[in-house]
Parts: structure tokens; sequence; C-alpha cells
């Protein structure tokens, strides 16, 4: 009987091919749009976290003022100085490199061209730290470092920009008021899941930057990489215990800095993604419900239209139950078929989505089954009323039925 | 015959309450025998369509009793009416009622699926019943796309193709011209001869009810008479 009962309702939809469609398209855009947001929401949470981890599971990030993320500012909070990255060079165990990390953006000029890009100070074992290639030249010596030489290493977005086609090294670059030599290219990164260019940047030696672009002696960012044989929290430990000291902070006083691991980034980073995709998807989810009152609305429609054919299907003896269902299932079909619609068009939407945003594209089986299930729901939901009232028609009054 | 078919005992039927009831019938006794092929005529108002939807099972009766093969009808729950329905009556109405976009053949296989036939079951029963109206290879049309003696003849077989031991006939002529009526008489005949359905039909065309072993006439809710007549030779009219 349900066999049968789902077969007179394909029939139906096919009947009233344009109709169905049109009551459907509530449910397919209200699929559609939950799984594509959640589908995009995720392939850029991960998209976050990957790029996050790839900088390494044994970096550490220390800045100034607590908390990464919206709604908190590091401003109160003291600068971080050069002599706390020799500090923690010297003084705490297991650290294969410390980082200072200082930036400013600034106008390029070159070849008569110009450009606006961040200069990010910092020694050369940034390059490292940050998992950069050399595609030519090289990274800037002690020496350079040490005297705050005028040298600059290029990303592949900033040569293109200046120098287009030309190998950059060896050529001058105008920053504000001095002039600075590219020594080295970096290999391309490509672009980030956040959508920014990695590759647009140059990077000095930090003394450069200090002296020349930003005019302090202040650190912004110091960037720790553990030795893999060290321990991740007992490294953070004594980093935290020695900043605290140096910027004298009381016992029982909060720490005015933070000591995140990537992993920790990436969780503050995604939580953000995650309230959007959250919202998004809550407003996609309303757009079900539209789409399910759209189903109700016209399975009345339909149940008034076809009151003669319901007391034909009485009269020859149809059972109460027998014609609820056929309604029921009617209704349950039509809502599925635009879940399965709305299931094709999301995964169209979120493959060609994900390659606009340049995230990846997480086929995500448990929200494509939940909208599915969900779709069903709602055709069971809001067929049972006309469906019901089908059923109860009394059959000698719906065969006088004009 | 020890137990007739149709064995109605003093049955009323009231519409609404009050000032406003109406007594649409008085107090009607009707045996009916297997077999037998009876006219129910009348004027308008004198009850025939709701005796016609007594027998059918499709309404109850407000007093009396109803016993169809001895069972009491008016005992019976809703869905075991439909059931008596679907195994024990076929219905032909004056408007065809069949399902508009639906083929012949599924129409007449509609019947069947509520029985839960097998399909290829279904579809043999259902093309039987059409060859058996003279609608042979018709099978695929719609509705819309034969005459209307055509469809009433689809009707027929929708009606037939269950088995059922009677055959309620309400107006089953009034939209057909007199030849096409004709031809549709002849039809319930031979399945009431041949077949040995039994056949009420209602009807208010005099020379319909000839074709009938008996007719009975309705006025004002009472049945005025009864009368057995001859049987009728096919093809010819009566004087």
């Amino acid at each position: 009987m349900i066999w049968n009962a789902l077969l007179l309702a394909l029939r139906e939809i096919r009947r009233n091919l344009m109709r169905s469609f049109l009551t459907i398209l509530g449910i397919v855009i209200g699929v559609s749009a939950v799984i594509t947001m959640v589908t995009l929401g995720n392939g850029a949470t991960r998209a976050v976290s990957d790029q996050i981890s790839s900088l390494g599971s044994n970096l550490l990030i220390i800045r100034p003022g607590q908390h990464l993320g919206p709604g908190r500012d590091s401003a109160g909070s003291a600068a971080f100085k050069v002599a706390d990255a020799d500090a923690l060079r010297n003084q705490v165990n297991g650290l294969a490199a410390v980082v200072p990390v200082s930036s400013k953006s600034v106008t390029l000029v070159a070849m008569s061209r110009n450009w606006s890009a961040g200069v990010t100070g910092t020694s050369r074992d940034w390059f490292s730290a940050g998992k950069w290639q050399i595609a030519s030249g090289r990274v800037f010596n002690e020496a350079e470092e040490r005297a705050g030489a005028a040298v600059c290493v290029i990303g592949e977005t900033v040569r293109r920009e200046l120098f287009g086609g030309l190998d950059p090294v060896g050529r001058k670059i105008r920053v504000k008021q001095f002039s600075c030599e590219v020594i080295g290219l970096l290999t391309s990164k490509g672009q980030s899941s956040m959508g920014n260019d990695q590759d647009d940047l140059v990077a000095m030696p930090l003394r450069t930057v200090q002296r020349r672009l930003t005019g302090s002696v202040d650190v912004a960012t110091l960037m720790v990489s553990v030795r893999d044989d060290a321990s991740m929290d007992l490294a953070k430990e004594q980093i935290t215990w020695l900043m605290r000291e140096r910027r004298h902070i009381g016992p029982g006083d909060n720490d005015d800095f933070s000591v995140m691991d990537t992993r920790q980034i990436a969780e503050t980073l995604s939580s953000t993604t995650k309230v959007m995709t959250g919202l998004l998807g809550a407003v996609a989810a309303v757009s079900l419900l539209v789409g399910g009152i759209g189903i109700m609305n016209i399975m009345l429609v339909s149940v008034t239209e076809r009151t003669r054919e319901i007391g034909i299907r009485l009269a020859i003896g149809a059972l109460e139950r027998e014609v609820l269902l056929q309604f029921l299932i009617e209704a349950v079909a039509l809502a599925s078929l635009g879940g399965v619609v709305g299931i094709i068009l999301a995964t169209m939407a979120s493959i060609s989505g994900a390659a606009l945003m340049h995230v990846p594209y997480l086929f995500n089986p448990v929200i494509n089954l939940l909208s599915f299930g969900f779709s069903a729901a709602i055709g069971v939901i809001f067929g049972y009323v006309p469906a019901r009232r089908a059923a109860r028609l009394d059959p000698i009054e719906a065969l006088r039925h004009e | 015959m020890s137990e007739p078919l149709i064995s109605l005992t003093e049955v009323t039927r009231r519409f609404g309450t009050g000032a406003a009831a109406f007594q649409a019938l008085r107090g009607v006794d009707l045996r009916i025998d297997e077999g037998d092929f009876v006219a129910i005529m009348g004027p308008s108002g004198s009850g025939k369509s709701s005796l016609m939807n007594i027998l059918g099972c499709l309404d109850t009766p407000s007093g009396g009793s109803y016993r169809f093969r001895g069972l009491a009808v008016e005992s019976l729950s809703r869905d075991q009416r439909a059931l008596l329905r679907r195994h024990a009556l076929g219905f032909v109405f004056q408007g065809f009622n069949l399902l508009a976009r639906t083929s012949a053949q599924e129409n007449v296989e509609l019947p069947l699926l509520y029985r839960g036939e097998p399909a290829t079951q279904r579809r043999e029963h259902a093309r039987a019943a059409l060859a058996s109206v003279g609608l042979d290879g018709w099978g695929h049309h719609s509705p819309a796309e034969l005459s209307g003696g055509q469809q009433q003849r689809v009707a027929i077989a929708r009606a037939l193709v269950t088995g059922p031991s009677l055959l309620l006939a309400d107006e089953p002529t009034g939209n057909l011209d007199t030849e096409r009526s004709r031809e549709i008489m002849n039809l319930l005949t031979d399945l009431n001869r041949d077949k040995g359905i039994t056949v009420v039909m209602v009807t208010h065309e005099a020379d319909m009810a000839e074709y009938a072993h008996r007719v009975v006439r309705l006025v004002d809710g009472r049945i005025a008479s009864d009368v057995r007549q001859a049987e009728r030779q096919d093809g010819g009219g009566r004087a």
C-alpha cells in the first residue's frame, strides 16, 4: 500500500510539474542554503586551522595583552623589547629559535611603480619558523641584522607589482625616505584561507624597521619555536614565568601578555567562523520552515481541488487511513524531492563557492542527511493537516463537489 | 432464496435538527434479491438519492435497519463500510466520476489497487473488464479523449472489475444521448443476465426504467409503488 501510495504521489507530482516545482522551491532554497553555508563555513574553519598548523605544532606566539580575537585589544600592555627575545633565548631551555617581529604598512616605489605592502621586521630565523622557501637570492645575515642594513627579501606579489617579470635580486626599492636593496625572493605560498595574499610582503632586519619605519624599539610579537625533543607545556610555563618576572607582574595578578600555541590560535580564529556559520545556518533554517508552510498551503489547495477525486476513492472503498497516507506521502515525497534537489544544488554551490573562496570543499554527510531528514519531516508535519482534512471528507459531499 | 441481498426495514433518513430538519426517507421497506434488476424512480426530492446513498453504504439510516446479506450496515464503522463497498459494491454515477488526466486503464485499476492486487494481475483484470464493456484497446486513453458513452463504459468497467454482488447506478444515462443511453442500458442488462450481478439504478427516464425487472417509485420519502415488469426483449423499445 505504501509503495502504491508512493507511485500515486509521484504520478500526482508529475501531473502538476510546474506547481510541484514552485511548491518545493522553498525547501530547495532552504536546504541548499543550510548545506552551502555549513559546508563553506566548515571549509573556512578547516582552512584557517590548516594554515596555522602548517606553521608547525612547535610554534608559540607571544603577544602583549590578553587574548587574540575580537573585542579585546592589547592597548595598555607594554610592548616587548629585543631584550625580551634575548632573555627568552638565554634563559628558557629547549627553544630552537626566538623571533621578534614588528611590522608596518608602507608604500614601496621601484622602477617608477608603487605598491602598498606590509613590511615585516624580523630576524633570519623568521623564514624557517614560518616555513618560507627562498626562490632566488638569500636571506639577510647576522651582520646585516646587527647593522640594520637597508636590505629586504620580498614576496612574489611584490615582485610582480614592482618589477614585472624581472629578477628583483640586486635591484632597489624606495621605502619612505630610504632605498633598500632586494637580496632575496620568496617562493610563492599563494592565497591564504582568509583570502589575503601571503606573498604580498617585504621582510627586513628588525633593526632596520625599528630605526627607519616605526621609530621605536618596540617588538610587536615574539615567535618562539620549540625544539622537537622539548616539551611544549614546559616551554610555555617557563616563558610565562620569565615574562611575568620581566614585566614585574606580582603574584595573583593576571598576565598582561599571552603565550599561545598554534592550536589555540587556530581555535580562537575558527571560533569566529563557527559563530558566523551558526548564524547563517539559522537564517537558512528559517527559510526551510517557510518552505514547509508553502507545502502545506499547496497541499490544502490540492485537497480542495481534488475533493471529487477523494470522493471517488472513498466511494470505491478507500479507507480513511489510506487517503490520509496518500496525501501524507505526497507531501513527504514533495518535500523530500525538494531536499534532494537542494542537496544537489548545495553540492554544486559549495564546490564552486569553495573554489572561489580558496577554502577546501569538505563533504559533510551529517548536514546532508540532517537536511534531507528535516525536509522529509517538514513534509510529515505540514502535510498532516491537509491529509487529515482529505481523509475526513464525507464521500457523498465530496462526490457532489464541483 | 433464503436471505435477500438487501433488506430495508422502516428506514428513515433525516437531515438537520429542529425546525430546519428535513425528512428525506419516511420509512422505507424494501427487499431486493440476488440477481434482480431494480429501477428506482420518483420526482426530485422524493428521496431517491438518499436511498441510493444508504444502499451504497455511503450513508447510514437515521432509523430502521439495513441488512446487506444479513449484515447490519447501520452498526458498521466508517472503515467497515468502506471495506464492504470495496468488496461487494460497484458504483456508476451520472457524471461518470473518472479521475481526470488518468488513463482508462488506471481508472479501472484503482479499486484493485485498494484491494492490494499485484501489478500484473491488476493490469490483466482491468484489461479484461475494459474488454467486457467493449473498450478493448482503449486503455491508454484519458477520459478527456473519450466520448461520454465511452467514459460511462470505463466507469462501468471500474465498477465491475472487483466482481461486486451489487452494482449501484445513479442516473447512469443522465448525461448521454438516446443512442448512447440505450447502449449503456443494454450493457447493464447483459451484466445482470450473464454475470448475475444485482443492479439497482436510479433514473427519472421512464424508457430507461423499462430495462429493469422491477420499478420502485418513491414519493415524499415513501415507496408509492413497486411493480415487477415482464422481461423486455433486447434492442426493441416498448409501446
